[in-house]
């Protein structure tokens, strides 16, 4: 029918041109530059992930920071200036994560930038935050080397989990509850997985234990079961999961596939969206990591901003509608934070404003009372005792009371 | 128990990049083109089923035969506005536009079906049978014979029914076809239309076993590309004998290798970074 040589050379031919092809559709899918306000306001910029499967992330964020801006705006806002929110969707993807964070700060001169719930995305903007001096807030993403990036100058501050400290609770929390002694890592094939990675071995070694095995996987795996099967046989007791909502469901499924019935501490990434749905009954056997919840009592700064989001979004009727409740709650604490730091300064330049941080008396939040929050040895305003255990049951986050 | 359950796992996932392939297949050996939303194709056979058939409650054959229909329209759509007015000039910017087709495929999806990824609940995605000691769902077992029928049914259709030898007349010299009275426009519709449905299938079956969404094709329609290739595309049998190799080589290495040497391919975000 038709002679090899031709079919070789056409698919040389073509394979060519699909690569001219993806690299021309990824010129054409940059975000559309919005125009410039005319205004006078004190623009704060954030780059999240509002598309894709992490998109009820970045709707979380966006909600806990103008619920904040609200509150201060109708105090009088900052420095004499309404403070405006720029959003820019980074699709969970570094590039566009930096192309966006780039656009912010030099078109729309935003005096500081928040991030979203992706490690990759964070870690490719703290270079060009550092260097462009813009205070960058962490709101979510937990990788330890965002904050602890060894610059000079470091003007990346978080109001979330670090990855070296969730990783130490973790451990401490599957050794209380279910006495594990051979604990197995399933992690995400990013540089996410790889921050926890190192922070459970180094966790691990300080309680003098060992792991049985480390297995990765991507976000596109159907199927976990050929590495979860590795760990079983490697005798793993408790398994530790750190990855986002769709593909921790992929290692429910594999789990129950394989019919292995074994305990699972987990990170963060269930909550990001409907885990009871994609991963079926057996995503409440899932214990994981948060540093808020709407449920049970809450504290009257609890009550007030719940009250606050319910009016301001009125689709918000019960709490499963605030799953991600750390991304509203980190939000919401990072936006007071980020505007006390430019009171202190008295000043938007990102010099003076990173010394504002360090100023910061105390500040009553949502999450706790934070004081002394920022020093010059510490950008993370959460420590380890603001974490608690929940687990998802009808679309709803339950905090495990122990 | 490892072996059973990697074999078992890589056939499956191997004949969803088998089948996809065999869309590549069938329009290459019709028309020379090929349809490059195929990945696309295969998300929105699962989006349309999830919509018709757990959004709107319709019984699941008749949302399985309208999702499938509405694929193979999307087939018909990409070939008379995205290849047929290049092709027919002998331009080849049909690669680009096929691309452009999926992509705006995907984002209409994310617009309208949302966010957030959803789950495809199936019976047959969550019976669990036992094989040697290995649990399986019954659904990966399903997927493969699947893939084998259609393989199958697709050789002998072009080598035994008229239709199918009119179909591959075409591309072997189009005015000798059209002089035989082969209507040459329809046979590449009708490949194209095919292309999609098989991708759509493709989507349907994978569904329970994953979740629903509007990049769920990205991936699968790239290995499926590379799968074509190895394949030989001209050959249906090689496409998806290719399709299974790969889907099982994949297994076997994360099986006895570790998932850290299971990058064989790459992921779209650093396909992206790599352009």
């Amino acid at each position: 029918m038709i002679n090899k040589t031709t079919v070789a050379s056409r698919f040389s031919q073509i394979s060519r041109r699909l690569l001219m092809a993806g690299a021309a559709a990824t010129v054409m899918s940059l975000p559309a530059f919005a125009p410039a306000e005319a205004q006078e306001t004190l623009k704060l910029g954030l780059v999240a992930a509002m598309s894709g499967q992490s998109a009820k992330s970045g709707e979380a964020i966006v909600r806990g920071l103008s619920v904040a801006i609200d509150e201060i705006n109708a105090k009088g806002g900052v420095l004499g200036k309404q403070v405006e929110l720029i959003v820019r969707d980074d699709e969970s993807n570094p590039a566009k994560g930096v192309v966006a964070a780039r656009e912010l700060v030099q078109r729309e001169k935003v005096v500081g930038l928040f991030g979203g719930l992706d490690t990759p995305v964070s870690m490719a903007i703290v270079p060009f935050a550092n260097q462009a001096k813009v205070p960058f807030m962490g709101v979510w993403a937990a990788g330890t080397p965002i904050t602890r990036n060894g610059a000079a100058e470091n003007y990346v501050f978080r109001v979330s989990a670090v990855d070296v400290l969730v990783d130490k609770a973790l451990l401490a929390y599957a050794i209380k509850k279910y006495n594990a002694k051979k604990p197995g890592m399933i992690l995400i094939n990013n540089s996410w997985g790889e921050s926890n990675e190192a922070g459970l071995k180094a966790a691990l070694a300080e309680k003098n234990m060992n792991y049985v095995g480390i297995e990765k996987f991507q976000d596109a795996d159907v199927d976990v079961v050929p590495q979860l099967t590795r760990l079983k046989e490697a005798g793993a007791d408790v398994l530790f999961m750190v990855a986002n909502v769709a593909p921790s469901s992929q290692v429910v499924k594999s789990l129950d596939r394989m019919g292995w019935d074994v305990p699972i501490v987990s990170h963060w990434g269930p909550a990001g969206g409907r885990f009871s749905e994609l991963a079926g009954p057996s995503g409440a056997k899932v214990h994981f990591i948060q540093t808020y919840s709407f449920a049970g009592n809450l504290s009257p700064k609890g009550e007030a901003v719940l009250a606050a989001l319910k009016k301001k979004y009125p689709e918000i009727k019960t709490l499963a509608d605030v799953t991600p409740a750390v991304g509203i709650a980190n939000a919401y604490d990072a936006m007071h934070l980020m505007t006390l730091a430019i009171a202190k300064a008295g000043s938007t330049e990102g010099p003076k404003v990173r010394e504002g941080f360090y100023a910061i008396d105390s500040y009553n939040g949502l999450i706790k009372n934070y004081a002394k929050p920022f020093s010059a040895a510490n950008h993370d305003a959460l420590t380890s005792e603001d974490y608690l255990f929940t687990y998802f049951k009808e679309g709803q986050i339950i905090p495990l009371t122990n | 128990m490892l072996v059973i359950s990697a074999i078992v796992s890589g056939l499956a996932v191997g004949s969803m990049y088998g089948l996809i392939a065999l869309g590549f297949h069938v329009t290459y050996v019709v028309s020379n083109t090929v349809n490059f939303s195929q990945g696309s194709a295969m998300m929105l056979g699962a989006v349309l089923g999830y919509t018709f058939g757990v959004k709107f409650g319709w019984p699941m054959p008749l949302a399985v035969a309208m999702a499938l229909a509405l694929c193979a329209l999307f087939g018909l759509v990409v070939e008379r506005a995205l290849v047929r007015p290049f092709a027919e000039r002998g331009s080849n910017a049909w690669l680009m536009a096929t691309v452009a087709g999926g992509i705006v495929l995907d984002n209409v999806v994310l617009f309208t079906f949302g966010k957030e990824p959803r789950a495809f609940p199936s019976v047959m995605g969550q019976t669990r049978v036992e094989i040697f000691g290995a649990g399986v769902y019954v659904l990966q077992l399903i997927i493969p014979l699947v893939g084998l029928l259609i393989t199958a049914g697709l050789h002998l259709a072009f080598t035994r029914t008229r239709m199918g030898k009119a179909l591959l007349a075409v591309v072997q010299n189009k005015d000798a076809a059209r002089l035989m009275g082969i209507n040459v426009r329809s046979a590449i519709a009708l490949s194209f239309a095919l292309s999609t449905a098989l991708a759509g299938l493709a989507g349907l079956l994978i569904a329970p076993l994953f979740s629903v969404h509007s990049d769920m094709g990205t991936l699968f329609g790239i290995k499926a590309f590379a799968v074509a290739i190895l394949g030989g595309i001209s050959s249906a049998s090689g496409v998806m004998l290719a399709g299974l190799l790969y889907g099982l080589i994949e297994a076997l290495v994360t099986a006895f290798a570790g998932s850290t040497y299971t990058r064989s391919s790459p992921s779209p975000s650093s396909l992206s970074r790599s352009l």
